[in-house]
């Protein structure tokens, strides 16, 4: 590995990292959609800044596009409060509004900006160890480490100074305010520093590839665990895993940094969504079959146990009146025999002892609709669960 | 080229009246079914679409090498298409929330599209330059066949909305409903959603990935602001979306080095800003008028009912009593009385006031609901 080889994945880990822990809390607000809206909106913020110092890893640039994101929040819940419109229609109608202006921007002052939209939105991370902060002729390394290390350095003071906080007002706003803590403030926060990180990251992985560094990661984290901490953890985890992978995959195909990191993200997502222990889709699914068998099941039960005629006990019966398919009536006879609920002679199924006595636990569980009296039920009732 | 120029050369100039009927096609249609999106709480679904065509439009490329409008649209309707079906799973089958499901394929499907669009242009044959058009778009680069093809999904698309627009309509307000009625919602459902992807992916050339879901949302969410008819909102969301189209490429058209989308998502942000403060049944201008003047009966109101409070205790209602005692009542100003003496309320001789009867009446029953009152 050369030097600016590794430069380029401290980089890319750093930002991953800072982008990582407010998409942690963003998903969890339900919010995310407010990082695409801020790291479009920052443009104009981004031109007006570069016109002023002429350098796009300045702190005042930075300061200047992260107010503009923090207008956007501003912009975005005066339009909601107006009631006009429905919220996600507010977000829509504003960022693209401004991202348009700050294109006009850029295209009306082309010929002293040398700055174009797609540098902003798309970033190039293969460049960015050129850029060096050079104090008194010594070389200090990357400016946008440097930038993007104050960035994190900044929301990980602020995460283990207002971490309860958090917690608290992301989770419930209203014993938030009850306690003394102020959501807004937590809310506004969480824009600034949302709305630093973004303007920080844009330049070195581009304004739209930062969503995917802030929702992907947090996601990924949600669907593995629900403890706050474990989650922002694994965030960070997938987020420098994403970014060393990816510069690797880019190196590899020879194309976008940022893209690839972007797809290693999509990658690791793709995998947790399909295969999560219990929140992915396979499990999801085989779960809701086994519910529906069940259901399934405590209906025949009861049918069952109503009927004595042994027309209506008939294993045909089955698929003329209840109008299962013969692949359903399978499931359900073999589970309830599996479990000695039921036996069947002749192709008359009849409820053994213990089929009946559960079919009495049933009846009382689906009559009894207060949690506290069934609660004990549950255990016994969803006995093929394993 | 000033505005002027550009109106005269409309009608005559290949190029302009190309881009011209093209940005009013797709303002029309995007009006149209952007009114759905917009009243299915499905804003910025566009956004997430029109990002997620990008790698559709990559892989059309990269498996057939040509660059045929056509062929890559088939490609971004074809990524588009797995975006939105894997938002719904993932909001149907995992707790990951609508905003974080479209977020993540915005974003994934976009990164993605990069990869691809940067690997695209190492690759040796030359021929991929103005893949890039599809990011910000480029209306100068539509050719008739592009508007011949917009106009013919516009009429699909306006056919099928026809055809099915009482299921269309029924499901939009009311989703349950529909389905005890025995229609089968998730194919109305699909149809709309591949209308909704259709009209973005076409938009992409035009005005780009990054501003298509303003296209789609922005005459809608105008349009809605006058009107609360469905058929009146389309209608008028059409207008307003093929309008900002016309006006757009005009002003860009006038200006060097102005791009069309930006132009045209600004024109209709100002028609929204106008519908926003304007309109006379929702909008702020009028509802603040409202507020004022309800605000102001209302204290008139107050004013009587002390005065009531007062008069009530003299055998004669209509016995004059000093302006003076009103003073501790903070209702009441000189324009409140003069209100009040208009209204036939109460009359007034110097330093004097008096109920008269039908002041008096009226602050009887003001608070009884059951009698009509003026």
């Amino acid at each position: 590995m050369t030097e600016p080889q590794i430069e380029i994945q401290l980089i890319a880990a750093v930002v991953a990292i800072a982008c990582a822990i407010p998409g942690v809390f963003l998903v969890l607000r339900k919010m995310a959609l407010i990082s695409d809206a801020i790291s479009h909106s920052i443009l104009p913020g981004i031109v007006i800044g570069f016109f002023i110092t002429h350098d796009l890893n300045s702190p005042l640039l930075i300061i200047l596009a992260a107010i503009t994101g923090i207008l956007t929040v501003v912009l975005v819940e005066a339009i909601q409060s107006t009631g006009l419109v429905k919220e996600d229609t507010a977000i829509g109608l504003v960022f693209p509004a401004l991202f348009s202006v700050g294109v006009i921007l850029i295209a009306k002052n082309a010929n002293d900006v040398h700055l174009d939209v797609d540098a902003v939105l798309l970033g190039e991370l293969a460049f960015a160890p050129f850029d060096r902060l050079l104090i008194d002729g010594i070389d200090f390394g990357p400016k946008s480490l440097w930038v993007m290390g104050v960035v994190l350095l900044i929301s990980l003071i602020l995460l283990f100074l207002f971490f309860k906080e958090l917690k608290v007002s992301t989770f419930d706003a209203g014993l938030s305010s009850a306690l003394g803590i102020s959501p807004i403030i937590m809310h506004y926060g969480l824009m600034s520093v949302s709305s630093i990180t973004i303007v920080g990251a844009f330049d070195a992985v581009g304004a739209i590839l930062v969503v995917a560094l802030m929702i992907a990661p947090a996601a990924t984290a949600y669907l593995l665990t629900e403890d706050l901490k474990k989650m922002l953890g694994l965030s960070v985890l997938f987020g420098v895993v994403a970014a060393i992978l990816g510069y690797w995959f880019a190196h590899l195909l020879d194309a976008s940094i940022s893209g690839s990191m972007t797809t290693v993200l999509g990658i690791i997502f793709l995998l947790t969504y399909l295969f999560a222990p219990r929140k992915g889709l396979i499990s999801v699914l085989y779960r809701q079959r086994q519910q529906r068998t069940e259901v399934s099941l405590i209906t025949f039960l009861l049918h069952l146990n109503n009927h004595q005629e042994k027309e209506e006990r008939h294993i045909n019966h089955l698929q003329e009146h209840i109008n299962w398919q013969r692949v359903r009536s399978k499931t359900v006879v073999d589970l309830a025999e599996r479990n000695n609920m039921i036996t069947v002679e002749n192709g008359v199924v009849s409820l053994t002892e213990k089929g009946l006595e559960f079919t009495e636990l049933a009846l009382e569980y689906i009559i009894t609709n207060r949690d506290e009296k069934i609660e004990h039920m549950k255990d016994d009732f969803f006995l093929f669960r394993g | 080229m000033t505005i002027q120029e550009y109106f005269e050369l409309v009608f005559t100039d290949y190029t302009l009246r190309t881009i011209t009927l093209g940005t009013a096609v797709l303002g029309a249609i995007c009006g149209m079914l952007g009114s759905f999106a917009v009243l299915r709480k499905q804003s910025l679904l566009g956004d997430a679409i029109s990002h997620a065509a990008l790698p559709g439009i990559a892989i059309a490329f990269l498996l057939t090498g040509t660059k045929d409008s056509n062929l890559l649209l088939i490609g971004a309707l074809g990524s588009g298409l797995v975006g939105t079906y894997w938002i719904r799973g993932m909001i149907l089958k995992t707790h990951l929330k609508t905003d974080t499901a479209l977020g993540l394929i915005l974003s994934i499907f976009f990164g993605f599209g990069m990869l691809l669009l940067t690997f695209i242009q190492k690759q040796p044959n030359a021929n991929q330059a103005g893949l890039d058009k599809y990011l910000f778009g480029q209306a100068a680069t539509l050719v008739e066949s592009d508007v011949r093809l917009m106009v013919i999904v516009t009429a699909i698309s306006l056919f099928i909305l026809l055809l099915f627009w009482k299921e269309f309509k029924i499901l939009l307000f009311d989703a349950e409903f529909t389905q005890t009625l025995g229609f089968n919602t998730k194919f109305i459902d699909i149809l709309i959603t591949f209308f909704i992807v259709l009209a973005i992916v076409l938009g992409l050339q035009t005005v780009g990935v990054v501003l298509m879901s303003a296209m789609l949302l922005a005459p809608a969410a105008a349009a809605r602001q006058w009107t609360n008819s469905l058929a009146m909102m389309i209608l008028l969301a059409a207008i307003f979306g093929a309008f900002s189209g016309v006006v757009g490429t005009a002003i860009s058209a006038s200006q060097n080095n102005l791009s069309t989308g930006p132009v045209i998502v600004l024109v209709a942000a100002i028609f929204v800003l106008f519908s926003f403060i304007f309109s006379p049944g929702r909008g702020l201008l009028f509802r603040e008028i409202r507020f004022r003047q309800n605000r102001r009966d209302l204290e008139l109101k107050k004013t009587l009912q002390f005065m009531y409070s007062i008069a009530k205790n003299h055998e004669n209602t209509s016995h004059p009593h000093a302006i003076r005692i009103l003073n501790d009542f903070r209702g009441f100003t000189r324009g409140t009385l003069r209100k009040l003496e208009e209204k036939d309320w109460i009359e007034i001789h110097g330093q004097n006031w008096s109920l008269t009867t039908k002041g008096y009446e009226t602050a009887e029953n003001l608070y009884n609901q059951q009698k009509p009152h003026d």
